[in-house]
């Protein structure tokens, strides 16, 4: 397993305002890492740090090897941002922002690199027309397009979808899975659990200026108690007879309007075992549903732990 | 050799948003112009008494060639800060290009567009009785001490650029010299104004500068003030440029 990016104890304050208190995480190369936050957590600070914009008050960061406060030069080599809001140049055309760009990156040939790009962006009716008439999602396609140039092999996207309509958002989410396949180590930040659970390899929970969790989707989901079993009953006494029987076996928690929450957790074999325990004692439910945990469920129990921590 | 060639990347693109925006133009070239002809047909008949035999329009016309140079630094200054909210320098700092070609970029653009303004404005000043009688060396001694004014004010607008929180704060240090301008020996010569202000007009930066471009033209001769008004050329290139260069470095990212 290759190392694309570790950070360390990384901490950085705005006047008395703490916004990172020691984050450490690393990316693996060729992944995607999505840093999951909500609004304020300090996603945009990271990125910046990374991506040599501002420094760090203490703790390191390396990408490929290089430390970032310490040779930004050759970080920037492989390395490229597309930040919050659409960076491009609004007098310029969609074909002069890439040649642009191609022209900085030092490649040969800007005019076929553009033309290129924007073939596989779906710019091209649109290339010589000045980028203030694009449309939001036209923006951001731009953007991502400048940011492909010279192939860097580490891509930061900082809330790649953010302000975007539906159709947008999944033109988006194709380009990255896109990216991914092709080997680029992708870091994008996202204040969206089901973005996150689409498209990363590996997601790191950003809270209060910590990294409260982090691993794959499906570890990150095993955090939370497995499946629950929601059963609704007839009358009281069966409700009870449930009760009795499950509790030996399971965590039970009596809801409203004659419901029972069964926490079963993984695997059908638990499933099974509960409706044999009810048939055994000639106990039919009226309805049953399954609910099986979200990123949510993750999201918010992590942070309420935090708060309770205090 | 890189830094060159990214230096005249971001000339170019700058060069693209001033030819694109024309209004900026009219506006750099026409308010002097109007300045010339309002100097020359409406106070020049009064003014040109105090002139020393010298024609109105022969003492006023490097003044306003300074007066151009300077509202169309306003535009650099104004330039780059735009570029800094829009989040565009932010791209060009996370890639591996020099901060010097980046503003550097900006300072090329500027100084030739304001050589292209100072040209025209020049164009005016002959079509209504501008003589000179400088030579071609003195053309070009001329030529290179308005490059390097415009060069040294444009570094000065970019350190301003920098320090602005919005792009329409960003040209205001220009009013400061605009008023500079008209305490100089630019419009009126100093001898008629209070001790105090003529004290101040005589030692101030654009004084030296703008009697050698008078001197250059009318008598071809640089005059006793040319080494004077480099040292100031210089002085405030050196200390713009480093301290833009510097700033540039150390501005934490708003966007």
């Amino acid at each position: 397993m290759e190392i694309a990016i570790v950070v360390n104890e990384l901490k950085k304050s705005f006047k008395k305002n703490d916004v990172l208190k020691g984050v450490t995480f690393t990316v693996e190369r060729g992944k995607v890492f999505a840093l999951l936050g909500s609004n304020g957590a300090g996603k945009t600070t990271i990125i910046n740090i990374l991506t040599t914009l501002i420094p760090a008050d203490d703790g390191v960061a390396t990408i490929s090897g290089f430390d970032v406060a310490k040779h930004p030069d050759k970080v920037r080599k492989s390395i490229s941002l597309t930040g919050q809001f659409a960076a491009v140049d609004d007098i310029l055309t969609g074909r002069e922002n890439l040649e642009l760009i191609a022209d900085l990156r030092h490649t040969s040939n800007s005019a076929d690199i553009a033309a290129d790009l924007l073939e596989k962006f779906g710019l091209t009716d649109a290339a010589d027309r000045r980028a203030q008439t694009y449309s939001g999602g036209m923006r951001r396609r731009l953007d991502i397009a400048m940011s492909l140039i010279g192939n860097p092999p580490i891509i930061f996207l900082d809330e790649p979808t953010t302000g975007l309509d539906p159709e947008a958002r999944n033109d988006m989410w194709q380009t990255i899975e896109a990216l991914a396949a092709s080997g680029t180590t992708i870091f994008l930040t996202t204040q969206y659990l089901e973005e996150a659970d689409e498209l990363a390899d590996t997601i790191a929970l950003l809270h209060e200026g910590k990294i409260v969790a982090s691993g794959s989707a499906h570890e990150l989901k095993k955090l939370v108690p497995g499946g629950l079993v929601e059963l609704t009953f007839h009358d009281e006494k069966q409700l009870h007879g449930a009760i009795d029987i499950l509790k030996k076996h399971f965590r039970v928690t009596a809801g409203e309007n004659l419901t029972l929450i069964v926490e079963i957790g993984e695997g059908a074999k638990n499933l099974a075992d509960l409706f044999i325990q009810l048939r055994d004692a000639h106990i039919e439910p009226v309805d049953f549903s399954q609910k099986l945990p979200t990123l949510d469920d993750v999201f918010f129990k992590v942070t309420r732990n935090k708060k309770e921590d205090k | 050799m890189g830094d060159f060639k990214d230096t005249w990347t971001m000339a170019k693109r700058s060069l693209r948003h001033i030819v694109r925006s024309p209004d900026t133009i009219i506006t750099v070239v026409l308010t002097p112009i109007a300045l010339l002809l309002l100097f020359v047909y409406v106070f020049g008949g009064a003014l040109g008494q105090q002139t020393h035999g010298l024609s109105y329009v022969n003492f006023l016309t490097p003044g306003i060639i300074i007066m151009t140079v300077i509202s169309g630094i306003a535009y650099a200054a104004f330039r780059l800060s735009n570029d800094i909210q829009k989040g565009i320098i932010n791209r060009f700092r996370t890639m591996p290009v020099a901060p010097s070609s980046i503003l550097g970029g900006q300072a090329a653009s500027s100084t030739l567009s304001n050589l292209f303004s100072s040209l025209l404005v020049l164009a005016v000043a002959f079509a209504i009785g501008f003589r000179s009688s400088a030579g071609l060396i003195e053309w070009l001694i001329f030529a290179g001490l308005v490059t390097l004014f415009t060069l040294a004010t444009t570094w000065m607008a970019i350190f301003f650029g920098l320090l602005a929180k919005t792009a329409e704060g960003a040209g205001s240090f220009s009013y400061i010299l605009m008023l500079l301008i008209f305490i100089s020996p630019s419009f009126v010569p100093t001898e008629s104004m209070t001790s105090v202000l003529r004290g101040f007009a005589n030692n101030q930066p654009l004084t030296p500068i703008v009697e050698t471009m008078r001197s250059l033209l009318i008598t071809g001769t640089p005059g006793d003030k040319a080494w004077l008004a480099l040292a100031w050329c210089l002085g405030i290139l050196a200390v713009f440029y480093a301290g833009s260069l510097r700033l540039y470095r150390n501005r934490t990212v708003s966007a």
